[in-house]
């Protein structure tokens, strides 16, 4: 028999996909961040999927409930679609609908609407790993495994079979037959391992805005390669004069002032990669943001550094020049004599917001 | 008739539903012949989608419905363990991989509800044979999807479920005003006459409707300038042209305000025949789902007490007391910001039937103010489950409410009344006095808590522009939300439409011609 359902089920998807898709496209050029939810799962909200009503706004609203609480107590976050109690009952639906999306599909939509090519990973069989998952009961175990709730509900409806159970005097004692335990089996899973290095510009000519942008696209980059790969080291870098290794945090907050020596970060990156990411088992990813206001003398060194360390030994450098009031994004130009040399040398302007959709697909659009 | 691939019930179920049955029977429930099939819950889900009716018409929302279920589901977030449908013969549909002490609290929990639907006087106007009524609205979709293409039904299905809650629950019980009436039936009234070839009547008719007539007793002739005296006959005369002459030239109509939007809109908008069939068919699934959410409390109440009182009864093994403790209590569970239907109706039928069966009502239980003589009454009536069919008879949860809630059951149960606090941004306990709290009840279930809308004038500006009015009770709209229904309702109407309604306090019209949106603040005047 076939089932309607999945024709509706299949309709609306499509309609998600869709509004999705534009809602991705907007997130990319807004630069709103996508909430993580755990480890794996994002939740967009999807406005217009949900059919508009005349509804009564928070303000002014209210409920009943029940439990404990003293008066003032707060018990739920506003700006939820909370109707009041009473209302589950006429119909199905008829709640704002946050599709949950995880960030597997997430990077699939994205991959999709931008086009990307899926990379082909190198040294994917060198690394695997064990995982170990605990999906089975036994009867047997360590204490420390043993699961309270189904030992204690066998122990119940054993003395409750057995007439032992005084509700009056409510004492449950397992004994050796009502323990279970949780079992755990090994898995082994291959891995394909990538690095991420990102450098930033922090002099002071780059201003928030174009940090705002170097978040976004990074966050996109992320979930892109995240669904490529098993195992994802991210490294963070920031220089002005002078380069250091930071944290992720740092890495977006960090304000300095004075001068513009790209060639400092390099040789960060450098040391990183020799030293921590050998090339034959890791796919190396760098992604550089800047606004192109290099010190002028240091674009010789910047340019052998690339050529001769960086560029051979990394799947993709990645150069987005951001547009500021100040720089005069000379270090562009620089890089384009030699952009032809290399084919994983890969180059964007973005001058706003809404070029940083364009730019990630200059970016990831070689398949590397 | 079989609704999915039919099963025969296993033995084991057959037993079991032959058991409640019985004892359904013997405890008064009274009910339609109910049909038990067993479903995975794939199937479940997708039963539950379409509201229980799997041959509903196409559309996404069942789609979303069912995604949701199924990852709730896959996700070990929820399970539905059963469902039933109000129709002659009544369908229930049972998880497949239920345990067999949940089929047994879920069969005896289903006749609850099929007594519910067949007696309670709310359900009374509705149609029994909503499964074919369903499978006809879906072939009728279906032709207009063939005839003028997928996309264009689908958004007009979409515009016109915007507005399917702008109904007059009440219109199926009551018989509104003369004048709505006549607007109702004219169009019938008019090709009946038309028929029966006798036009000048039809014409007459009308003709004397238009003539005003002051009222006239009937007397003896020597009695008649005193019982109906000439000036005031005059006088009365001229108020009814002055009437008459008033209406006439308003040009306005409704005459009175209109609860009924989609009904208004069938009568008025200008629809093609296809696009006023698939209104219709809104409509129509819109008043049968109405009664099932103006009992949600009293329905799911009455089927838990049901399975309750059943089960401990009669179905309870010593090998199931755990799985149904578990089960029930879950059902049951309670929290801060949501009431649970099921358990403040189970408990508050009990209730009733305790106050019944010890006497706890009427004017010397009022009277009484003595907190001991009170904890300790007992006059012996045992009318408590006389009284309790009696609620499920004639009760609707605003009624139930109103009429059942007492102080000392807000205590006990620990209910409590939360507001919104604009100024943290968090729902917060307000109150714990009964007044407030039955208030606050009162308000949530009324119209499902729901603004109440009105047509007001059909010919706004004497530019056949539609004006609703929001009858403002405490709380405002949501904006995006009102912004984004009057997109759709212009979509149904053609011609700007307005709503005026209350925002920060002030009473504001906000109007969308069909490019914009504009909203302006009602002067004093």
């Amino acid at each position: 028999m076939a089932r309607s359902i999945d024709q509706d089920l299949a309709r609306f998807k499509e309609i998600v996909r869709g509004k999705v898709r534009q809602q991705l496209r907007k997130y990319i050029s807004n630069g709103e961040m996508i909430g993580r939810k755990g480890r794996e799962l994002v939740s967009i909200p999807v406005p217009n999927i949900d059919i508009p009503h005349f509804r009564h706004g928070p303000k002014g609203s209210g409920g009943a409930g029940q439990g404990d609480g003293e008066i003032g107590q707060p018990i739920g976050k506003g700006d939820g679609d909370e109707d009041g109690p009473g209302k589950a009952g006429d119909q199905p639906g008829g709640h704002v609908r946050e599709v949950e999306v995880t960030l597997d599909e997430l990077a699939d939509m994205l991959g999709k609407e931008l086009e990307l090519p899926n990379i082909i990973p190198k040294g994917k069989d060198t690394l695997s790993a064990d995982k170990d998952k605990y999906n089975s009961i036994h009867h047997s175990g360590p204490e420390s495994l043993r699961h309270f709730k189904r030992t204690y509900k066998n122990a119940l409806r054993r003395m409750i079979a057995s007439q032992d159970y005084n509700p009056l005097k409510p004492v449950i004692i397992p004994t050796r037959e009502d323990q279970l335990y949780r079992g755990s089996k090994s898995v082994s899973v291959p891995r394909a391992n990538a690095a991420i290095i990102y450098m930033m510009d922090v002099s002071g000519s780059m201003t928030d805005d174009q940090k705002e942008i170097v978040r976004t696209e990074s966050f996109w980059i992320d979930t892109w390669l995240q669904s490529q790969y098993d195992g994802i080291h991210t490294r963070y870098i920031i220089h002005d004069a002078a380069a250091r290794e930071v944290d992720e945090d740092t890495f977006y907050h960090t304000r300095e002032s004075g001068g513009t020596r790209i060639s400092s970060a390099y040789e960060v990156a450098w040391k990183i990669i020799s030293t921590e990411y050998p090339v034959a088992d890791w796919n190396i990813y760098c992604f550089q943001f800047s606004d192109g206001d290099n010190w002028g003398e240091d674009n010789k060194a910047c340019v052998r550094m690339l050529s001769e360390d960086l560029i051979p030994h990394c799947n993709l450098f990645c150069y987005g020049q951001v547009e500021s009031p100040y720089g005069s994004g000379d270090y562009l130009r620089e890089l384009r004599k030699i952009g032809n040399k290399f084919e994983n040398l890969v180059l964007s302007e973005i001058p706003n917001k809404d070029a940083i959709y364009n730019s990630i697909k200059t970016f990831l659009g070689k398949g590397k | 008739m079989s609704l999915s691939t039919h099963r025969p019930l296993p033995t084991e179920l057959a037993d079991v539903q032959d058991q409640m049955e019985e004892h359904a029977k013997n405890y008064g429930l009274d009910f339609f012949r109910t049909i038990f099939e067993v479903l995975d819950y794939e199937e479940l889900s997708m039963f539950a989608a379409y509201g229980g009716f799997p041959t509903r018409y196409p559309h996404w929302r069942y789609g979303a419905q069912y995604d949701e279920l199924m990852k709730g589901y896959s996700y070990g977030l929820q399970k539905i363990y059963e469902m039933v449908i109000n129709t002659d013969p009544c369908y229930a549909y049972l998880l497949s991989c239920n345990s067999l002490t949940d089929q047994k609290l879920v069969i005896a929990h289903v006749y609850g509800h099929c007594d519910f639907f067949k007696n309670n006087a709310w359900f009374a106007h509705t149609n029994r044979k909503m499964l074919d009524q369903m499978a006809n609205h879906a072939a009728r979709i279906r032709r207009y999807i063939d005839r003028v293409g997928h996309e264009k039904v689908e958004e007009f299905i979409d515009a016109c479920l915007s507005l399917e809650d702008l109904i007059d629950m009440h219109a199926p019980h009551i018989q509104r005003t003369a004048s709505r009436n006549k607007t109702l039936v004219p169009k019938e009234l008019k090709s009946g006459t038309a028929e029966a070839g006798s036009n000048d009547e039809a014409a007459g008719a009308e003709f004397n409707e238009e003539e005003p007539h002051a009222t006239k007793f009937e007397t003896k002739n020597y009695l008649d300038p005193f019982i109906n005296p000439r000036a005031a006959m005059k006088a009365e005369e001229e108020e009814l042209r002055h009437k008459a002459e008033e209406s006439r030239s308003r040009k306005s109509f409704p005459e009175e305000p209109q609860r009924d939007v989609l009904q208004f809109l069938l009568e008025h908008a200008p629809l093609q025949p296809w696009q006023h069939d698939v209104l219709s068919i809104i409509r129509d699934e819109a008043y049968y789902f109405a009664p099932q959410g103006q009992t949600k409390i009293m329905n799911e109440g009455w089927a838990s007490f049901w399975h309750s009182t059943i089960m401990t009864h009669h179905g309870v093994t010593d090998a199931d007391i755990i799985d149904y403790a578990d089960h029930h209590s879950g059902t049951m569970a309670t929290s801060k910001n949501r009431l649970n239907p099921y358990k403040l109706g189970i408990e508050l039928l009990k209730d009733i039937e305790d106050r019944w069966n010890k006497g706890k009502f009427g004017a010397e239980w009022d009277d009484c103010d003595d907190a001991k003589a009170k904890m300790k009454w007992d006059r012996q009536l045992g009318l408590g489950r006389a009284k309790i069919f009696e609620v499920r008879r004639i009760h609707n949860d605003v009624t139930f409410i109103d009429n059942f809630l007492t102080p000392e059951f807000c205590v006990r149960q620990n209910l409590f009344q939360y507001r919104f606090n604009s100024e943290t941004d968090y729902y917060e306990i307000a109150s714990r006095e009964f007044a407030a709290i039955k208030q606050q009840l009162l308000d949530s279930l009324t119209n499902h808590g729901r603004p109440f809308i009105y047509v007001v004038d059909g010919n706004y500006r004497n530019r056949g522009e539609l004006f609703l009015t929001h009858r403002y009770q405490g709380v405002e709209l949501k904006q995006d939300y009102a912004r984004d229904t009057l997109v759709n309702l212009e979509k149904l109407w053609g011609r700007p439409v307005h709503i005026e309604t209350m925002v920060d306090e002030k009473s504001t019209i906000i109007s969308y011609d069909g490019l914009h949106h504009e909203s302006k603040v009602k002067s004093a005047a």
